[in-house]
């Protein structure tokens, strides 16, 4: 298995450090984010290997390649990246359709290694490269009034086999309030293991928020809107029931019809068992204040 | 028609322990690619799925073997235990792996199936299935005579539930469940008709 190390204390304080320290200045460069909870360290504050290249590349649920795992890796070949743009608009002061240079242009890629949990109850820890969301906002100018993000993934059914059938109200949309998006730990990821993001993971722009549910993470990036009401999300309008706006990782809380206390983690094959899934998936420390005095049974 | 005498003749001559023999190998052939990597990267639920859908799939082409040999004439019947069987099998591996591989621990596994609605119907699947293997047997069919096949329409109910657990357990509404669960309608409103159009055409013989 390629690329398959062994994440230990000493592979993650260095980075950690660094990345405090970065935070550090970009917190008293006059953000108004406050103190920030905890070192970064936690990106993984446990000893778990990071998952194989093969395994991130080839188990994905990106629907509109089709709902089999498999599905992405094989059909999303078909999707255009190049040229590719972001069209940026709502609540900003510059509004346009940014083009991906543009988007990249003074962005600081840097490498983030973050656990990623599924809502099926499955993980991986992957190596991200990308930038904080925080960063493309400032640099778009967001309006006072703005209180959410809004996102929405390509949909072009020619390229894209699995939008033919109705799994899905396509085009994919996901959001997040204000602070989750401008939260440190919001990257858009580019990459991974130093490698342009494929298209199965969502080339060429994705979001990653790593205490939420995979599906939050939406890939492929056209459109981002700043709002001041809730944006509609895609499993949300899907089944209400089941799919919270936050659906922040919460072991207590279970998807109505599977348990969330424990994860399966890629890789481990046939006999690791599964582990304990972590409140807001290990990242407590940092993003638990985003939603005190919320009830999580309620706004899951 | 003579094709299908001659298909019904061919199939006269195979004798049915090959199908036993064939047919037990799926889930060692799928234990055996998991352990060397050939299930992808989530074996267990790889080899989970793959059980539940031959073992689906074994129940419906039960359920059709009837159905075959009134509407088309091609007669089946003499693998029908064999496939009822392996149907069985194939969902006892589906429910070990779940068991020892997926959830092992006991409070969880109860948890899972009281809790959670698509594992409870899995399971009502499964025990429904458990008298109708414990009577497959040529002594069970004689000693519970005309009972036997009473007991033996449990297999509707039970395909209906595994379909049902199908359905359930696919995010979103997709295709794939709804129409394995569609042909199980579907089988089951065949072998209705055909009871009823015997009940119509043979007043006498009572059901
Ligand atoms: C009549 C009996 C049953 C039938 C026909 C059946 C069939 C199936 C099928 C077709 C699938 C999905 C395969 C796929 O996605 O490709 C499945 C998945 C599954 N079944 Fe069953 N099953 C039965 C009983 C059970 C029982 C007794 C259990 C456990 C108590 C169980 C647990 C599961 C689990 C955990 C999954 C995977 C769910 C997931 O990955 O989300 N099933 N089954």
């Amino acid at each position: 298995m390629a690329y398959k190390r062994k994440l230990t204390w000493s592979d993650v304080t260095p980075k950690a450090d660094w990345l405090n320290r970065r935070q550090i200045m970009a917190g008293a460069s006059g953000l108004g984010l406050g103190a920030i909870a905890g070192p970064i360290a936690a990106a993984v504050p446990i000893e778990r290997d990071q998952t194989a290249y093969e395994d991130i590349t080839s188990y994905n649920n990106f629907y509109e390649f089709g709902t089999g795992k498999e599905d992405p890796a094989r059909y999303s070949g078909a999707m255009t990246t190049d040229p590719w743009s972001v069209q940026i608009d709502g609540l900003v002061e510059r509004p346009g359709n940014y083009d991906l240079a543009d988007v990249l242009k003074g962005m600081d890629i840097e490498e983030r290694i973050y656990r990623f949990r599924c809502v099926e109850a499955w993980s991986m820890v992957i190596p991200w490269n990308g930038f904080e969301l925080r960063a493309l906002l400032e640099k778009v100018g967001v309006q006072p009034s703005a209180k959410y993000v809004g996102f929405e993934t390509l949909y072009r059914p020619e390229e894209m086999r699995g939008t033919r059938s109705p799994v899905l109200d396509w085009p994919y949309v996901e959001g997040l309030r204000l602070d989750e998006a401008m939260h440190p730990l919001t990257m858009i990821a580019t990459g991974i293991y130093g490698e342009s993001l494929l298209n199965q993971n969502g080339a060429p722009l994705r979001l990653v928020v790593p205490w939420k549910y995979g599906f939050k993470s939406i890939k492929s990036i056209v459109r981002i809107t700043l709002t001041d009401s809730e944006p509609p999300t895609s499993w949300n309008k899907a089944n209400a029931r089941e799919y919270g706006f936050y659906s922040n990782v919460n072991p207590e809380v279970d998807h109505p019809r599977w348990s969330q206390a424990t994860e399966r983690v890629i890789g481990g094959g046939f006999f690791a068992p599964r582990i304990d899934t972590l409140m807001f998936n290990g990242y407590a420390e940092e993003v638990a204040d985003l939603y005190a005095g919320m009830d999580l049974t309620r706004f899951f | 028609m003579p094709v299908i005498e001659a298909v019904n003749a061919g199939l006269r001559r195979v004798p049915t322990w090959p199908v036993y023999v064939v047919g037990a190998l799926p889930p060692v052939w799928y234990f055996y690619l998991g352990l060397t990597g050939g299930l992808g990267a989530e074996p267990i639920s790889e080899m989970e799925h793959r059980l539940g859908l031959l073992g689906l799939q074994f129940l419906l082409l039960g359920l059709a073997i009837t159905p075959l040999r009134r509407f088309a004439g091609i007669n089946l019947i003499r693998f029908r235990r064999a496939i009822g069987l392996l149907a069985f099998y194939y969902i006892s591996t589906h429910l070990l792996t779940w068991l020892l591989l997926d959830i092992r621990d006991p409070a969880r596994i109860w948890a899972d199936i009281v809790k959670r609605p698509y594992i409870t119907i899995g399971m009502a699947g499964f025990l429904l299935l458990v008298p109708l293997a414990a009577t497959s047997s040529n002594a069970a069919v004689r000693r519970l005579g005309k009972r036997w096949r009473q007991l033996h329409w449990l297999v509707y109910p039970a395909v209906l539930l595994g379909a049902v657990h199908f359905v359930m357990l696919r995010k979103g509404w997709q295709i794939e469940p709804l129409v394995y669960l569609a042909i199980a309608v579907i089988l089951l409103a065949l072998r209705l008709r055909i009871r009823w159009v015997t009940a119509v055409m043979r007043p006498d013989s009572g059901r």
